[in-house]
């Protein structure tokens, strides 16, 4: 491979996960109450996801990340009065809808047709990254059909850390059964990546940054091509939430062993 | 707007709380990316650092420390350091940046107002270098207050301005200063030195800063009148950061007592000076500059006040939903558990009316930070062109200002005129003088700063008190969602820093019975008649009445005496003009309520997100307006009503004025039919909103 890498990151906007989320029937079928007026936040997986593309590009030279978002461009240009603060990207936008009652298929072949639109990428250097799951109506299994439809054989799924070793091949942990980690070794790009958590932090704002992308973003939001995405063909019985148990307590005086033994001993139940 | 959406107005109700797009078109920065950018580092910090510093008990020391520290590298790590500063300089917005820095500390107050004091305390400190400094002047320190870029290595440097002084001073005047200055040295062609004594009180940032602007007066006779200094702390001589001020409030920012006695070159004097007759003359005496800096800095205190009775609501909703939730009294589903106390009226109205005044508040504050965006570039062409006709001194100005005035009143004229009938090439002669553009703003901005400063905070802390009762025993409580409590006594400090609410009122009895504003203010009034009429349920009929109301009474207190012979309206006269200044407050702020929900209703459909609920928006935020409007009025009324009867004893003396007056405040209070049922229907909107599952920062 010569040059750093180029990665492409699917993600796009979820309703902030703070928000009451309430099903409704609309005329279109199922959708959540209010949604294009929640607040919305970037995916976790795929947040995760783009932090990680970030990192990587500064450690590797001659690397460049975009941004691969399908949704409500209104709702994305909000998005990216903070995204875009936080890591350097060039962003494609595909406007459609991001409620996740859509068919990962039809996503999926959107997010491709997206990609296979960027100019001067170049598909041996592509990694293609993306969330593992959702926190939008989670089928988990958009990454792979993308990369499918991408021809990217080398697929990794609960990605949680990417190691560029001195021959140039990536060592990967991809979380499996029991807490543990299966370790793959990949040659090199092309690959897909479906990211868990990872290990960054969020990064913070930094406006200088955002500043910087402003420059491309808002003339890709502008010419932010139609994705109207559905689920052709399904017809859905019922949608209702996940039974949720919340149990809050506010401790104030507790150490953080203290913490965590009281956690540790409620999950042995 | 056609009968159909007029219909489905009627009816629909406020589905979401409103969020950054309404907002951003509400107050004009839809358009602005980068002040939207700030919008959200700000409320990043805020609702992370600032909200632990606050849940981990912070607040519960006087002293500075490492912990609140964190605050000072939150703002340097997020940008909003640099928000202040021009790109030349190191910053990242160029231009005019009032209305960034209001939307700055209204993010950091809505969970701490402290915080957000401490962040603007450090523009304070550079706001006379930035406003009268010399360019070389506002190179250094403007650049050496930016954080370090990457591979920089350099500290970054931090400011306090110092003005107030010790008991009995601190705060009664601005133009009586302790502070002085003498010459130390003076070689034959060197710089003189100067001999600076200042004892600060109640000075913000002192904890950590690294320079302050000190305001003093000359000791000696050679040097003429006063002016503000630069003082460092590696000058020589005694840099003492003083006893910490024991505040019961805003306790994230530092503050103390410091003694400072420096010897500094006088080039650190802000503005320059020139030598005359062997006398040191300052470009700028203390009085030009503070003027200048507080008329600018006082709006963004103003706005932190509404900050914090907007960041009231939702969790005063939580409260009131799930009041009776867990206990036996109500099982899931029952309009008790769903509801809670907002099955009653008193509880939804009540934060119907503290939402409203929150709203008017940001509004007007709003409004007079854009408004300081649009005067900053003029007054700066202004300084210039003076400069070049040779018009220097107070008087001189005044003597061409008066020329001046005759061609702003008849630009504001031609400007309220339908384009068709006005003259065109004379009010586009008159809209690219520069001197006429500056009076008509000055005319604005000298009544709209210190209503603000006086309104938001004042009116601002009384509601606030409101919103804590309404959260009952848990509003008093440490850990009350939204630290409302906190909020509430720190909105004391806010009414009383960078000039307590007298001096506002002083300077509004001066500033509002300007003919050019007054000139303005009636073609508000008339502009309010045609906005009732083509955009009915606003309360703008009610509000422009009251206004007419005000405006009568100036005028007969202008002319009239009270029962003893003396004159009602005089400067002096504070039992006159202060309350008549609170009168004007009112209607302003309510005005700018309604100009704000004019702005959604017609720029809402550009934005496919804000459109999807616009009518439910639209129909909510008339009833607020209606609701202040019909306030407004009320209060403006009683004011009026006092000010006209009280000082009489024999009602004969005012016949024929008390038949007009009872006319027109009779028109103000019918004209507030049906304002009841529009806060019945913004109680039912509050009752229904659909709020978020928790508090998006800690408690």
């Amino acid at each position: 491979m010569n040059g750093g890498f180029h990665i492409v990151v699917c993600g796009s906007i979820v309703p902030d996960p703070l928000q009451t989320l309430a099903p409704i029937e609309g005329p279109t079928g199922p959708a959540l109450k209010n949604e294009l007026m929640l607040p919305a936040v970037l995916d976790p997986w795929a947040g995760h996801a783009l932090y990680e593309a970030a990192n990587l590009a500064k450690n590797v030279p001659d690397s460049k990340v975009w941004l691969v978002s399908l949704g409500p461009k209104a709702k994305l240009q909000q998005l990216m009065m903070s995204i875009a603060q936080k890591v350097s990207f060039e962003l494609v936008v595909l406007d459609g809808p991001a409620g996740g009652f859509t068919d990962p298929c039809e996503v999926a072949a959107a997010l491709a047709g997206g990609i296979n639109g960027i100019a001067g990428l170049d598909r041996s250097r592509l990694l293609l990254f993306g969330g593992c799951s959702s926190a939008s109506r989670d089928a988990g299994v958009t990454m792979q059909m993308v990369a499918e439809q991408l021809g990217i054989g080398d697929q990794f799924l609960g990605v949680d850390e990417l190691t560029i070793q001195a021959d140039g091949s990536m060592k990967l942990l991809e979380r499996i059964e029991g807490g543990q980690y299966q370790v793959s070794t990949c040659t090199g790009a092309p690959a897909m990546l479906a990211w868990a958590t990872g290990n960054l932090p969020e990064p913070p704002n930094n406006p200088q940054i955002g500043m910087m992308n402003m420059r491309t973003v808002m003339p890709a939001l502008q010419k932010a091509q139609p994705a109207p995405v559905g689920a052709a063909g399904v017809s859905y019985l019922g949608v209702e939430l996940p039974k949720q148990r919340r149990e809050t307590r506010i401790v104030k005086d507790l150490s953080v062993d203290e913490v965590a033994r009281e956690i540790v001993e409620w999950l042995k139940g | 707007m056609d009968s159909s959406s007029s219909e489905n107005r009627g009816t629909e109700l406020m589905s979401t709380l409103p969020g950054d797009d309404v907002r951003q078109i509400m107050w004009r920065f839809a358009e602005r990316y980068e002040v939207q950018m700030v919008v959200q580092s700000a409320r990043s910090l805020a609702r992370g650092v600032v909200a632990r510093l606050v849940a981990e008990g912070a607040r519960n020391t006087h002293e500075w420390n490492d912990k609140k520290g964190q605050l000072l590298k939150g703002f340097d790590e997020l940008g909003l350091t640099s928000v202040f500063m021009d790109p030349e300089e190191g910053g990242f917005i160029a231009g005019p940046k009032n209305l960034v820095l209001a939307l700055m500390a209204f993010e950091l107050s809505w969970v701490d107002g402290g915080a957000a004091t401490c962040s603007l305390a450090s523009n304070l400190a550079l706001s006379p270098i930035h406003e009268k400094g010399t360019p070389e002047q506002r190179l250094t320190y403007m650049s050496r207050c930016v954080p370090p870029l990457p591979g920089e290595d350099r500290k970054i440097w931090r400011g306090a301005f110092a003005l107030t002084e010790p008991l009995p001073y601190v705060g009664v005047d601005t133009g009586i200063l302790s502070g002085r200055m003498r010459v130390a040295e003076w070689e034959e062609g060197q710089e003189p030195l100067l001999q600076v004594e200042k004892r600060g009180r109640f000075i913000t940032n002192m904890g950590f800063a690294n320079f302050v602007t000190a305001a003093v007066d000359s000791d000696d006779p050679r040097i003429k009148g006063s002016a503000m200094v630069i003082l460092e702390e590696d000058d020589p001589g005694v840099f003492d950061r003083g006893a910490t001020t024991l505040k019961l409030v805003h306790q994230l920012s530092s503050t103390s007592d410091p003694i400072l006695s420096l010897k500094v070159p006088a080039s650190r004097i802000i503005g320059g000076y020139t030598i005359k007759d062997g006398v040191i003359i300052p470009n700028c005496n203390h009085g030009d500059v503070i003027e200048s800096v507080f008329r600018r800095t006082r709006v963004p205190v103003a706005v932190m006040s509404s900050a914090k009775l907007l960041s009231a609501i939702e969790p005063v909703i939580r409260y009131q939903r799930t009041r009776f939730r867990g206990g036996s009294a109500s099982s899931a589903g029952s309009p008790r558990y769903d509801l809670g106390l907002q099955q009653k009226e008193d509880a939804l109205q009540r934060l119907v009316d503290v939402w409203a005044a929150g709203e008017a508040g940001a509004a007007l504050g709003f409004a007079a930070a854009r408004l300081f965006d649009e005067f900053d570039p003029i007054e700066r062409e202004k300084d210039k062109l003076l400069i070049e006709r040779g018009i220097t001194g107070s008087r001189a100005q005044m003597k061409m200002f008066k020329e001046v005035e005759k061609s702003a009143l008849e630009f504001v004229a031609l400007e309220h005129q339908p384009a068709a009938e006005r003259d065109m090439a004379r009010y586009q002669e008159l809209a690219a003088d520069t001197l006429v553009q500056y009076l008509v703003k000055e005319s604005q901005a000298n009544v709209l700063c210190p209503a603000c400063k006086l309104w938001n905070t004042g009116h601002g802390a009384t509601m606030m008190r409101e919103a804590v009762s309404l959260m009952g025993g848990y509003g008093i409580t440490e850990d009350c969602p939204g630290f409302l409590t906190q909020k509430w006594t720190d909105a004391q400090l806010e009414a009383t820093y960078e000039g307590p609410e007298a001096v506002q009122r002083r300077q509004l009895s001066i500033t509002m019975t300007n003919e050019l504003f007054l000139a303005q203010f009636r073609l508000w009034i008339k502009d309010l008649y045609a906005i009732a009429t083509q955009r009915p349920g606003t309360g703008a009929n009610a509000l422009a009445n009251a206004m007419e109301l005000w405006l009568w009474t100036l005028e007969f207190l202008q002319k009239s005496k009270d029962a003893e012979g003396k004159a009602l309206y005089h400067s002096q006269r504070h039992g006159v003009v202060f309350p008549f200044a609170d009168a004007l407050c009112w209607l302003l702020a309510s005005r700018q309520q309604i100009l704000d929900l004019l702005e959604l209703e017609e720029k809402g459909p550009e934005n496919p997100v804000v459109a999807s609920g616009l009518a439910g928006f639209v129909n909510f935020f008339s009833d607020l307006c209606h609701v202040q409007a019909a306030r407004s009025a009320g209060e403006a009324g009683r004011i009026c009503a006092e000010l006209v009867y009280g000082y009489q004893r024999d009602l004969a003396a005012i016949n024929a004025d008390d038949t007009e007056f009872a006319a027109l405040r009779h028109k103000a209070d019918v004209s507030m039919a049906g304002a009841r049922l529009f806060k019945d229907r913004a109680a039912a909107a509050v009752s229904k909103v659909m709020i978020p599952e928790a508090l998006d920062y800690p408690i």
